[in-house]
């Protein structure tokens, strides 16, 4: 045993490889896959081109998502390509013994929020998803990252996929969140003090008071948009909201077997004085609630500031991502229209934003001009908006709850923000076009999503909270 | 799947100075509805390509037909966001084999090296060289050579070498793929996961 002290990241990452390859990657075993009917199509006709066959069909879990309608599941997805994917999950899935839970199932849902609310994400493992958000499950303690099409099919054929070893980084929040703050907040903060290629190359380890004190959902929340900043992915410490969150979840371990993965969850967390390639450290109280004005994540300023007249970069790509927005230099962002909000999302589709949500529209009544898309990530948080009294408010404000999925976050079904239109939404990416063609995003959290619902413009949330 | 080996590429570079090309932009969600991997080129860059009503944007590097060649120069950046293969394999099926920019995203650059694309990391200083070379002469060719690791304005002769790792140069120069090494250590995955903890 070495005495030197070492990182979460180490601990997780070296006890996961099988090989090392002498000037190249590291072979490295993975715990659980995650697929979706978008990503797994080729990988799977690969399996058959090379008459492979899935190695550990019990590690892998397939869940349709990204292209499912969000109204009327119970009728035949009317577009035929989606539904030729869905269709295609549905039979690899049954062919190689792989479980799935697609459209209509009462598991289903996006993909990074089922796999933690069912017990599959657990503290200590590898976790990988033919999705760049698969970084949600290092709110948990798991070394957890996106994977392309083909690493889908190295891992459904041999159960490791080859990767050099990332730097790591660490990002310490210290403090406490001030009224109308929300972990999208903190993590729109970073990721615009870090730029949106600032933790290219690096695994980063979230660590400081702020995260202690963050509930898991605010957790994945954060971990979710790592890769906003380039990172390979994120991932904060297990403790016990960790151990309280995943225990009597449906795949988590029981009796003797929780006390024995309990036991070895508590040996991972970073020890005293081991070292990272590149710290940040950054106060709660600097923090305001964020909104983005341009085309990538690390384009966020706090709501009350005017855009800004440069970002660093170049001039020539600052100017176009202003000119597809709309928007001009020194703007203020309070006051600017709105005409669309999306709540949803593998970031801010859980039972505590729409908690956020409610609180801030109850007695209130939806801005006439917007149109709002309300989206549960799975059925499991519907059931949760239905039980706590969270659909009859949003009713009596004038919001529908629509079915579980990625929605408007990625536009691949009918949720599609028209063109030239503004849409202020809890999503994780606000690309050109990323929301439908030529649709205007302007990321934040569900509590400034619900003062624009309200309002019908960019508003301070916690001008409308109560003392 | 089978792609072309990679050694010595000769070949003119279409220009694309815009930083945070994310993959949303190099391939949009709505043309991931495939279940196969084909004519995904037809939409690269498909909303700054074409306009709504399908007609080309006259403005767009790939609607310019001084602009040819097997290589894609971007700004720093490049392929950053979503994780989706279809990115590299529209650039592939375009006919791109190589991208060049001063910074990748980490997915896309494993994507890209998993299909048989170079993608090539040069400094900022030199990045500005070969975006003014092109400027210069459109037909101004690169010469990217990977068994050398180096990279050659030939008009001027200014030259920069790369990095990459040794396994994924033997594997690009030779056309194999990550999952025939797998296959044949599968022996030692399976010892390894009878003692895995999940």
């Amino acid at each position: 045993m070495s005495t030197k002290p070492a990182t979460l990241f180490d601990k997780v990452w070296d006890s996961h490889v099988v090989r090392k390859i002498e000037g190249g990657p590291d072979v490295l075993f993975i715990d659980r896959h995650f697929i979706h009917e978008v990503t797994s199509p080729v990988a799977f006709l690969g399996l058959e081109a090379r008459h492979l066959k899935v190695m550990f069909p019990e590690k892998t879990f397939a869940t349709a998502d990204h292209n499912t309608p969000t109204i009327n599941q119970h009728v035949p997805v009317q577009d035929p390509l989606s539904a030729n994917q869905l269709k295609a999950l549905e039979v690899n899935a049954a062919r190689y013994g792989i479980s799935h839970w697609g459209l209509g199932n009462p598991k289903n849902g996006i993909v990074h929020v089922v796999g933690p609310e069912n017990g599959i994400t657990l503290p200590g493992m590898t976790i990988v998803c033919g999705d760049s958000h698969t970084s949600t499950h290092g709110a948990f303690g798991a070394i957890a990252f996106g994977i392309g099409t083909s690493e889908v099919e190295m891992v459904l054929s041999s159960q490791c996929i080859m990767q050099p070893k990332p730097k790591k980084m660490r990002i310490s929040v210290n403090g406490r969140l001030g009224k109308g703050l929300t972990p999208k907040d903190v993590v729109l903060y970073i990721i615009s003090k870090l730029t949106a290629a600032g933790a290219t190359g690096y695994f980063v380890e979230f660590a400081g008071e702020v995260f202690r004190n963050m509930s898991m959902e605010g957790r994945m929340t954060v971990c979710n948009m790592s890769i906003e900043m380039g990172a390979r992915g994120g991932m904060i410490a297990p403790d016990e909201t960790t151990f309280t969150y995943i225990k009597g979840r449906e795949k988590a371990p029981a009796g003797a077997a929780w006390d024995k993965a309990l036991a070895y969850w508590k040996t991972l967390p970073t020890e005293d004085g081991a070292t990272f390639d590149k710290e940040y450290r950054f106060e709660a109280a600097d923090i305001e609630p964020m909104i983005t004005y341009g085309t990538n994540p690390g384009m966020g300023i706090g709501i009350t500031r005017h855009i800004p007249v440069e970002d660093g970069g170049s001039k020539a790509s600052y100017d176009k991502s202003l000119e597809y927005m709309g928007f001009h230099k020194d703007d203020a962002m309070l006051g600017k229209k709105v005409d669309y909000v999306f709540v949803g999302s593998c970031t801010n589709g859980r039972i505590e934003d729409f908690r956020a949500f409610a609180s801030i529209v109850k007695n209130r009544r939806k801005a006439d001009h917007v149109t709002a898309w309300i989206v549960p990530g799975s059925h499991i948080v519907e059931q949760q908006i239905k039980e706590e009294g969270i659909l009859d408010i949003l009713t009596a404000a004038g919001f529908q709850l629509r079915q579980p999925g990625c929605s408007a976050c990625l536009a691949m079904n009918d949720d599609k923000i028209p063109a030239g239109k503004y849409a202020v939404s809890t999503s994780n990416r606000n690309f050109e076009g990323r929301q439908g063609p030529g649709a205007r995003t302007m990321l934040a959290s569900p509590l400034v999503a619900a003062a624009a619902a309200v309002t019908g413009v960019v508003t301070d949330p916690r001008t409308l909270m109560a003392e | 799947m089978a792609y072309d080996k990679f050694t010595v590429l000769t070949s003119s570079a279409v220009p694309m100075p815009i930083e945070n090309v994310d993959t949303d932009q190099i391939i949009p969600a709505r043309f991931l509805k495939a279940t196969e991997r084909k004519g995904f080129g037809d939409n690269l860059f498909r909303d700054w390509r074409y306009n709504a009503d399908n007609t080309p944007k006259r403005d767009f590097v790939l609607n310019n037909p001084i602009y040819t060649g097997k290589i894609l120069v971007g700004g720093k950046n490049f392929g950053s966001g979503s994780s989706r293969e279809h990115a590299a394999w529209a650039i592939y099926d375009y006919g791109f084999r190589c991208v060049i920019s001063s910074f990748f995203a980490d997915i896309f650059k494993n994507n890209s090296l998993n299909i048989g694309i170079l993608p090539v990391q040069v400094s900022p200083a030199f990045l500005d060289r070969i975006f003014r070379a092109i400027e210069a002469d459109p037909k101004a060719e690169l010469e990217v050579n990977l068994p050398e690791q180096t990279i050659t304005i030939l008009a001027t002769g200014e030259r920069e070498s790369f990095e990459i790792n040794s396994y994924k140069k033997h594997n690009l120069m030779n056309g194999y793929d990550d999952i025939d090494y797998l296959q044949s250590m599968k022996e030692d995955i399976k010892v390894f996961a009878d003692k895995s903890v999940y």
